[in-house]
């Protein structure tokens, strides 16, 4: 179409100002029905993201607060003041010939995102629901049931990005992650998170009643896990009868990778290809049940 | 492809039914709404209102029977049908970590609306539900009339032309109760398509153009409230009250006065169309009750006629 644009002047009014338009009050109409719905298929996960992060904007400041704290105090702690101790006391090669600072800090930031999914992927979830029903709100507009799950996971698993971009960067700055491939470790980070959140998720989700289950989540699943994953001493110094914990646990196959990235901790190549393989099957098995049992819930 | 015989009614549900495990919670009901109308689902609690009005929100599977809203099934075509609605649920379920305003335009994005549209749209509805100076307070720092306005204006961002209220106004006091129905009123007035839950009977009286009396599952009478009043009620009731002990005795020697009698625990009613006139035959008879009471009747009358039961227990 050409322009019908003649290069006029606009008709002044008297004063030498520009006419204003006759309607003032500007009617405000919404896009139709079938506009809405047809969005919401398109990028209802990222609307309910949109949320979540709107709601996580609101503790900005505990948040990150919690993020910069958490590992410099961790770090401070164990990678300076126990690391005197244990360097000054092992032969050089307890912990492959790196520093003990070295050798946990890929530990403390798996769990670092694993204890940040064991909150968010419990109490928030309860919160939806049945304490605040939030879910509820969402899931009477044209978002369907699986784009909450999804949303939520995106919002979290950005949490759980910069929260580990940042214990990365702190770690770095303690000269602790020697190797150019550092930086992936934030990735796997997150999905560790994920592969223990997600499942997590799943669970909570199907509880009706708060017994204390999270408590003892928290307990009995997540503090032995901290524990005894090759976190805080190679895993292979724990007795046979002990080691099932780490093979199972999100956290060593998340520690150990991210001890190949940051200082080349030397593994066999199909261990690496197993620690992906496990945390992306436990994170994509959580996501699929989350998904089921939130349909079947919200859905009643 | 939408389904195209039943367009001139924006709800249609036709022996709707809805299973959970071996209880029939909603029975076989069949309805339809025209465009505008403000129908009302009227019946005690445990009904199947709630399970009714789950359904036609799309959010609920029905187990058998049709049911069509804007002439789509809500089980293939979710996001359309939950796109032309606005629903304010029975608990209130507003996101009490956000600001009043952010709860607004949050749920705005649900239905992919621009925040250019939104934000001059959350202030006109933050206005209209009287809660403009409230914008940037916390939501768990509102009473709860207040969250119930800003529920109803949180449905309306899409700007709806049917509405969906479960129990509307339950839990409130009168006061509130009576903004909300002001607010409801000019919605009505507006042209939007009200469908509304309720046990009270006052409450369906004052919005309501028709209603269907509602119990166990299954509809029991249909009408406007006037005409369910007439055809199931007399005009006038007379309520009497002899204490605790004597209500049921004395109902017998009270045979024969009004059209009708019935003997609740608490009073005796009597329906009749000059509640003066039964009164002083109650009185010739000898008989002098505590308290005594001439009204007309109401949906109330017409539910215990129906049922044998009260509307709130």
């Amino acid at each position: 179409m050409t322009s019908q644009h003649t290069g006029m002047p606009e008709p002044s009014a008297p004063g030498g100002r520009t006419a204003q338009p006759t309607t003032t009050v500007r009617t405000l109409s919404a896009h139709s029905p079938m506009v809405s719905a047809e969005r919401a298929r398109k990028f209802g996960s990222w609307y309910y993201a949109e949320h979540a992060l709107k709601v996580m904007n609101g503790y900005r400041w505990t948040l990150l607060a919690y993020s910069v704290g958490n590992p410099v105090m961790y770090l401070f702690a164990m990678g300076v003041g126990l690391a005197t101790l244990v360097d000054n006391n092992s032969a050089e090669s307890a912990f492959g010939g790196v520093s003990y600072l070295a050798f946990i800090a890929p530990a403390l930031l798996s769990s670092a995102t694993i204890m940040t999914a064991a909150t968010e992927f419990t109490y928030p979830v309860m919160d939806g629901f049945k304490w605040r029903r939030v879910y509820y709100g969402p899931h009477a507009s044209p978002l369907a049931v699986h784009q909450i799950v999804n949303g939520y996971i995106i919002a979290i698993s950005l949490r759980l990005f910069l929260m580990s971009a940042i214990y990365f960067g702190i770690v770095a700055a303690f000269g602790a992650s020697p190797s150019a491939w550092g930086s992936v470790a934030i990735v796997v980070a997150v999905v560790c998170g994920l592969s223990f959140g997600l499942p997590l998720m799943a669970y909570s989700a199907s509880i009706t009643d708060d017994k204390g289950q999270f408590a003892l989540v928290m307990r009995f699943i997540v503090t032995p896990l901290f524990l005894f994953s090759g976190t805080f001493f190679p895993l292979d110094t724990l007795p046979v009868f002990l080691q099932w914990i780490g093979w199972i646990s999100p956290l060593w196959h998340g520690t150990e990778l991210g001890r190949v990235l940051t200082y080349g901790y030397s593994e066999p190549l199909w261990l690496s290809v197993i620690h992906v393989a496990y945390l992306v099957g436990l994170a994509l098995l959580g996501w699929v049940l989350a998904r089921r049992v939130y349909e079947r819930r919200l859905g009643q | 492809m939408p389904n195209q015989t039943n367009t001139n009614y924006v709800i249609s549900a036709d022996q709707l039914t809805k299973h959970y495990g071996d209880f029939a919670a909603v029975n076989g009901i069949s309805f339809d709404v025209p465009a505008g109308e403000s129908f009302g689902l009227l019946g005690p609690n445990g009904a199947g209102k709630s399970t009714t009005m789950k359904m036609i929100g799309g959010v609920s599977q029905r187990t058998s029977g049709k049911l069509t809203i804007m002439g789509l099934d809500p089980e293939q075509h979710g996001p359309e049908v939950r796109a032309h609605l606005g629903v304010v649920p029975q608990q209130d379920n507003l996101d009490e970590e956000l600001r009043v305003r952010d709860n607004l335009l949050v749920y705005g994005r649900y239905f992919g609306l621009p925040m250019s549209y939104l934000k001059p749209k959350a202030d006109e509805l933050l206005e209209f539900a009287q809660l403009t100076d409230k914008a940037k307070a916390k939501v768990d720092s509102l009473s709860g009339g207040m969250k119930r306005r800003l529920t109803i204006a949180r449905s309306l961002i899409n700007e709806p032309k049917i509405l969906l209220l479960d129990e509307p106004t339950t839990g409130l006091d009168p006061q509130a109760r009576h903004i909300l129905w002001d607010r409801l009123f000019r919605l009505k007035e507006s042209g939007v398509t009200l469908i509304l839950t309720t046990h009270y009977m006052d409450e369906a009286e004052q919005l309501c153009d028709r209603l269907v009396v509602v119990d166990k599952g299954q509809i029991m009478a249909e009408g406007s409230p006037s005409t369910l009043i007439r055809e199931h009620s007399t005009r006038e009731v007379l309520e009497l009250r002899f204490g605790s002990e004597r209500n049921a005795t004395v109902a017998a020697d009270l045979a024969g006065i009004g059209e009708r009698l019935e003997p609740l625990p608490d009073r005796v009613l009597i329906y009749t169309h000059d509640g003066e006139s039964a009164l002083e035959q109650v009185t010739a008879r000898g008989l002098h009750p505590i308290t005594s009471l001439v009204r007309r009747s109401s949906l109330e009358d017409v539910f215990l006629r129906l049922t044998g039961r009260s509307l709130i227990d």
